[in-house]
């Protein structure tokens, strides 16, 4: 038996890296959406992010200054998509494409120099015995820093969220931004904010992918990571843990179908490789219909435009 | 303090005038990029966009291929259009364009290397339903369970991508060619081949099917209900519903009008200047088309231009890595900047920016 | 006099083509019950748009307690004491009541202690809350507590109330009017706006009548009669519609046994509703906002189809169809909402007549319109009900909301239906146009059409209707005829007591 070969501790070590990039983009992805905007650009921005954090990694030899470049390049895009929907109030969607479709170019321009370069390497996190403990010391306790930054995130943006008053006058702006307006809320301010936190974290999980998961810069090497990151929001029904349940979910399903491919089972690679993409859809149809309709959680605003009357 | 003011009416002028203002624009911002580059903005911006048609020497080669490279990303964008009209937004059209062509060569290949007139035709038809086919998927699970179609049509463009190299390498490949991957050409099989209809022109069926997309696509939304409740399910959903729209049948119409035009563009791609299914046969004209749609204000008329200049940026941007050494990724980004620069200077159409006194935005 | 807690001096601002407010001063004095009376247009939005900060003035000043007023923005309202209740809630239906309460405060206290108080201050002013609800599954009356709630929290010296009863029936006007007597014995100062005449007369002390962005006058209402009142607003003797009496025809419509379950979580599901429509009449069908009206007009009109049977037309069963086919037969609809549902905002007139006027004037042939006919259609409704814009080719979203209502409402009429339905038809809509339209309704009965008016609005329906009903909660009540119904009947018909008790768990 094929299965009977993979590890499950290395399989769940696997799959915590695997869902990192996307589950870093999805927690962006989730704050802009409960602002009321939808930035479909989450493919540019992560590439950017994917692109520069290399750049930057390689030139300063420092990973984390890599990292810190990325986020800013993924806010620098997103900063253009909150100039073109909030201000020049333009079609979120159209927006959204633009972004991605730009980002895709710039950086196969930006990156042509860099292909075939390995980046410096980002360190394992020490965390003493507890990566001694058999099973999950190898599973849960050998990850380099940003795999537990990410978790810690999605704990700050689920507090953010739920518990404080600057994170229920972002719910309000995306439940209902005529009356946030009435009652004295700055709509756009809160959407800018919201954009660039979005775009930061977009970045941030391309970093992740060409530093650290794959590690090493290729054109268009977010191959729809973003597009998953999207969809993994509308499976979270906007819940921030949900959305690292669904992230493990699927880099679960990543890492099977790669140990898959490597034990050499009678498919071809190519179909293989297309599974986390099907899944994806799957997921969508499950989540999408039936009663428990997540769909029907979506903030009120959610891509609506905002244009103050007076 | 500067107030953006909703016009009463949206301004026909700024309509107009935004694409051309925004390709101004984009070759500024080009000339500016190429400039950073290390070349000759001047040289360059003259080199994507007016060598290829008026310069003695390449013209004679790329003129041709104006229309080769704009026909499938019009036929493409016209479909698209009428979808985004409708608030339906099919951005798989890569997808699609793979589906199709996979089809078409399909086709081709079951009856290799047997003549017929009947091949070709068969082939057209072959290409529409697979692009109908994929786009479908899209279709049927928004309409069934209320799935996002802009997702699912775009990750059905990885799959579609995946499939091709399957193909490629697998069912598809030519038995004659011993270890390389790639289909036969049907370039060399007559009865499958999409040739040159008039010598020197780059005329190929492809063409004419975009110019009877064109017409028909403009007939359609100017004088037709369909077309009139597609503008109205896009701008007034509820007010479609009073109208008698059914969502559903929209969903379905619209994606399944803009599949097939893809898969056929697909189709005439493969079996003309493709030649042959290969690994690397798309080349974003999917993608493309979405900023020639826009481009063209989603009007059939519009999307001619919008498809002739998008499809002159190709050329030039070969050309310009030739001649200049450009990186062929800077026509990417060149077509991103144009789809930015129309959408910011769109707001003009809409709105009005006012300077007020103090006024509270 | 009392000591004058507001003054308005001058007060003027302009958008591009309307001056909006004109010059306007007058003073409200503390704990005064202040009314600002005017037609929808007469500036009465505007001026305190201004007062709480959402609107700058482009000229005049506003003193607050001697001191200078003038708030950017309307926190600095609240933090002088100025509260507003809106009249389309500024409510978020996903938050719950103490999160909504706390959004509308300067420095709410933690939510626990907010609940708490929520709880203490709801009952002490007679309208219980339960802190712990979603704001979207409450009913109107319901929401409109949590934005009074809001406001007394912060303990106001000024309140503002914009048309807070047209969402409530007539016994939970009493339980507001009640509250707000209260308040303003402990001092609180109330400026009450509204166009009903009657609460005018019967609350406030002081009344300030505005007329095309002007002050017409500042009186005591008590002191005036009603029509006194209404020439002042109106500025013109208004005939009120006329009806002949006549006998009750066939049968027109029958809906039997009507359910529906909304699909949507916020949405009222309809339950068991029959009722017969004949020729000639005028079915009034009363109610507060949210109780079913909306899904009503769905399912009548065919844009949420049942089951065959439970909706007839002449006997022939309908319920299964769409709205074209339902057109075809001789039903025609008008929605409550105009821009987006009875009309598309962004198309012109000549578009908007095709939009429900395709098949009755057969103006597509095997699917291709003709145009020509169809912007003679529209140039047809123009005409005949006075639809005051430069032609056909407007954008819908270009015309005041009394003209696009009367173009939406003369294109359903002018298909020659045997049985029209309407929903809040003069919602929003001047006094002149109003009346215009009511007649134009009262005309179809005459000519023998069944219509069916749902509204909100009881004076309407008590001029329009020969026989009355009532929504409430998606149930309907018997059909009664109209003549010798008291206001009283009617309050208890549109949900009588029910509402007046705690909000929580309650008849739910």
């Amino acid at each position: 038996m094929i299965l009977g070969s993979i590890n499950p501790a290395v399989l769940m070590a696997a799959l915590m890296v695997a869902a990192t990039p996307i589950l870093l983009a999805a927690i962006g992805e989730l704050v802009v959406e409960k602002a009321g905007v939808l930035n479909l650009g989450v493919e540019g921005m992560m590439i950017m992010g994917a692109c520069l954090g290399f750049i930057v990694a390689v030139n300063t030899g420092s990973p984390v200054l890599g990292f810190v470049g990325a986020a800013c390049a993924g806010m620098a895009l997103s900063l253009l998509f909150a100039l073109l929907t909030q201000a020049l109030m333009t079609n979120q969607v159209a927006s959204g494409l633009a972004l991605t479709l730009f980002g895709l170019g710039l950086t196969a321009l930006l990156g042509q120099r860099y292909v075939g370069i390995t980046p410096p390497r980002t360190p394992k996190l020490d965390l003493g015995p507890l990566s001694e403990i058999p099973f999950l010391g190898r599973a849960l306790f050998s990850h380099d820093i940003v795999v537990y930054l990410t978790i810690a995130l999605v704990a700050a943006v689920w507090w953010f969220l739920n518990y404080s008053r600057a994170g229920m006058i972002l719910r309000a702006v995306g439940e209902n931004h005529d009356a946030a307006h009435a009652l004295g809320y700055h709509v756009r301010r809160v959407r800018v904010f919201a954009i660039m936190f979005g775009g930061a974290c977009a970045g941030l999980g391309g970093a992740y992918l060409s530093l650290i998961r794959v590690p090493q810069w290729t054109e268009g090497m977010t191959v729809g990571a973003g597009w998953i990151a999207l969809a993994l929001v509308v499976f979270a029904s906007w819940r921030p843990w949900r959305a690292l349940a669904g992230a493990y979910l699927f880099g679960g399903v990543v890492v099977l179908q790669l140990n898959l491919q490597a034990a050499g089972v009678k498919i071809p690679v190519e179909y293989l490789s297309m599974s986390p993409y099907l899944i994806t859809i799957f997921v969508l149809v499950l989540i999408s219909s039936g009663k428990a309709r997540g769909s029907l959680n979506a903030p009120g605003s959610l891509n609506r435009p905002f244009h103050a009357s007076d | 303090m500067i107030r953006l003011e909703k016009r009463k009416e949206p301004s026909t002028f700024w309509r107009i005038a935004n694409p051309f203002l925004a390709v101004a624009l984009t070759m500024v911002a080009g000339g500016i990029m190429f400039a950073a580059l290390g070349k000759d903005p001047i040289a360059a911006i003259r080199l994507i966009f007016f060598d290829p048609i008026f310069s003695a020497q390449f013209g004679s080669y790329s003129r041709p291929q104006l229309l080769i490279k704009s026909a499938p990303l019009i036929l493409i964008a016209i479909g698209l259009a009428i979808g985004f009209k409708a608030n339906i937004w099919n951005i798989g059209a890569e997808g699609q364009y793979i589906i199709g062509a996979l089809f078409g060569a399909g086709v081709a290949l079951a009856f290799f290397p047997a003549p017929g007139w009947y091949i070709f035709p068969l082939m057209v038809l072959a290409g529409a339903f697979g692009g109908f086919l994929w786009a479908m998927i899209p279709a049927i699970l928004k309409t069934r369970f209320n799935t996002n179609e802009i997702l699912v049509s775009l990750l059905l463009v990885y799959v579609a991508e995946r499939i091709l190299a399957a193909m490629a390498l697998g069912l598809m490949r030519n038995p004659d060619v011993a270890g390389f991957p790639g289909s036969r050409d049907l370039r060399r099989y007559e009865a499958a081949h999409n040739a040159e209809l008039i010598a020197g022109t780059g005329i190929h069926w492809g063409v004419v099917a975009a110019l009877v997309a064109v017409i028909f696509a403009y007939a359609m939304m100017t004088r037709h209900m369909l077309g009139y409740h597609i503008k109205l399910a896009g701008q007034a959903p509820r007010a479609a519903r009073f109208a008698g729209v059914s969502p559903a049948r929209l969903v379905v119409v619209c994606l399944g009008i803009s599949g097939a035009l893809a898969g056929l563009a697909g189709m005439f791609e493969v079996s003309g200047p493709g030649g042959q299914v290969r690994i690397e046969f798309a080349s974003g004209y999917g993608f493309t088309a979405i900023i020639v749609a826009f481009l063209g204000r989603l009007n059939p008329l519009g999307i001619v231009l919008a498809g002739l200049l998008l499809g002159l940026t190709y050329i030039g941007g070969e050309l310009a890595q030739m001649m200049l050494q450009l990186p062929g990724a800077s026509i990417q980004v060149f077509q991103g900047m144009l789809l930015f620069f129309l959408l910011a200077l769109d707001f003009q159409t809409n709105y009005r920016l006012r300077l007020t006194k103090g006024a509270r935005i | 006099m009392r000591q004058p807690l507001l003054r308005l001096d001058g007060l003027t601002k302009a958008y591009p083509g309307v001056l909006a407010n004109d010059d306007i001063s007058f003073e409200i004095g503390t704990g005064q019950m202040h009314a600002l009376l005017g037609e929808n247009g007469a500036g009465k939005s505007t001026l305190v748009k201004m007062i709480y900060g959402l609107v700058k003035p482009d000229r005049g000043t506003m003193t607050l307690r001697g001191a200078d007023y003038a708030p950017a923005q309307p926190s600095e309202a609240r933090r002088n004491g100025v509260a507003m209740v809106f009249q389309h809630f500024s409510l978020f239906d996903a938050l719950d009541v103490a999160e909504n309460v706390a959004l509308g405060m300067e420095n709410p206290p933690p939510l626990r202690d907010l609940a708490r108080r929520i709880r203490e201050v709801s009952t002490a002013y007679g309208l219980p809350l339960d802190p712990n609800r979603l704001v979207g599954d409450l009913s109107a009356g319901e929401r409109q507590r949590v934005e009074i709630v809001r406001c007394l929290l912060q303990e106001p010296k000024l309140l503002i109330m914009d048309e807070p009863t047209s969402v409530l029936t007539p016994q939970e006007v009493e339980v507001l009017f009640r509250t707000l007597r209260q308040l303003a014995q402990e001092g609180t100062a109330i400026l009450y706006i509204s166009h009903k005449l009657d609460e005018i007369r019967a609350l406030c002390d002081e009344a300030t009548i505005l007329r095309g962005g002007r002050k017409v006058a500042t009186c005591d209402p008590r002191e005036k009669s009603a029509r006194e009142l209404a020439e002042l607003m109106v500025g013109q003797v208004l005939t009120p519609p006329e009806r002949p009496a006549k006998p009750k025809g066939a049968a027109l419509l029958q809906v039997t046994n009507l359910s529906l379950t909304s699909n949507n979580p916020f949405g009222t599901s309809l339950k068991n509703i029959s009722f017969t429509l004949h020729a000639g009449e005028v079915l009034g069908i009363a109610g507060v906002a949210g109780n079913g009206q909306d899904e009503l007009l769905l399912v009548l009109s065919g844009e949420v189809p049942t089951g065959a049977d439970q909706v007839q037309l002449k006997g022939t069963p309908i319920g299964h169809l769409g709205p074209n086919a339902r057109r075809k037969r001789g039903l025609v609809a008008a929605p409550e909402e105009r821009l987006g549902h009875a009309a598309a905002p962004d198309m012109s007139l000549t578009e908007n007549a095709l939009l429900s006027g395709a098949q009755r004037k057969r103006l597509a042939r095997s699917g291709f319109i003709n145009w020509n006919a169809t912007d003679r259609f529209a140039r047809e409704i123009i005409a005949k009900f006075d639809v005051r814009t430069p032609g056909p080719n407007v954008l819908a979203r270009a015309l005041s909301g009394g003209n696009l209502q009367k173009f939406v409402i003369g294109r359903e009429i002018e298909l020659a239906p045997d049985v029209i339905v309407v929903n809040q038809p003069t919602w929003g809509v001047d006094a002149a146009a109003a009346s215009f339209i009511r007649q134009a309704l009262l005309d179809m009965a005459n000519r023998g059409a069944g219509v069916v008016v749902i509204s909100q609005d009881l004076d309407e329906l008590l001029e329009l209707a020969d026989s009355f009903a009532a929504l409430n909660e998606g149930r309907m009540t018997p059909v009664r005829p109209a003549k010798g119904l008291s206001v009283d009947e009617i309050g208890l018909m549109m949900g009588g007591a029910h509402d007046m008790t705690p909000a929580h768990g309650v008849n739910a």
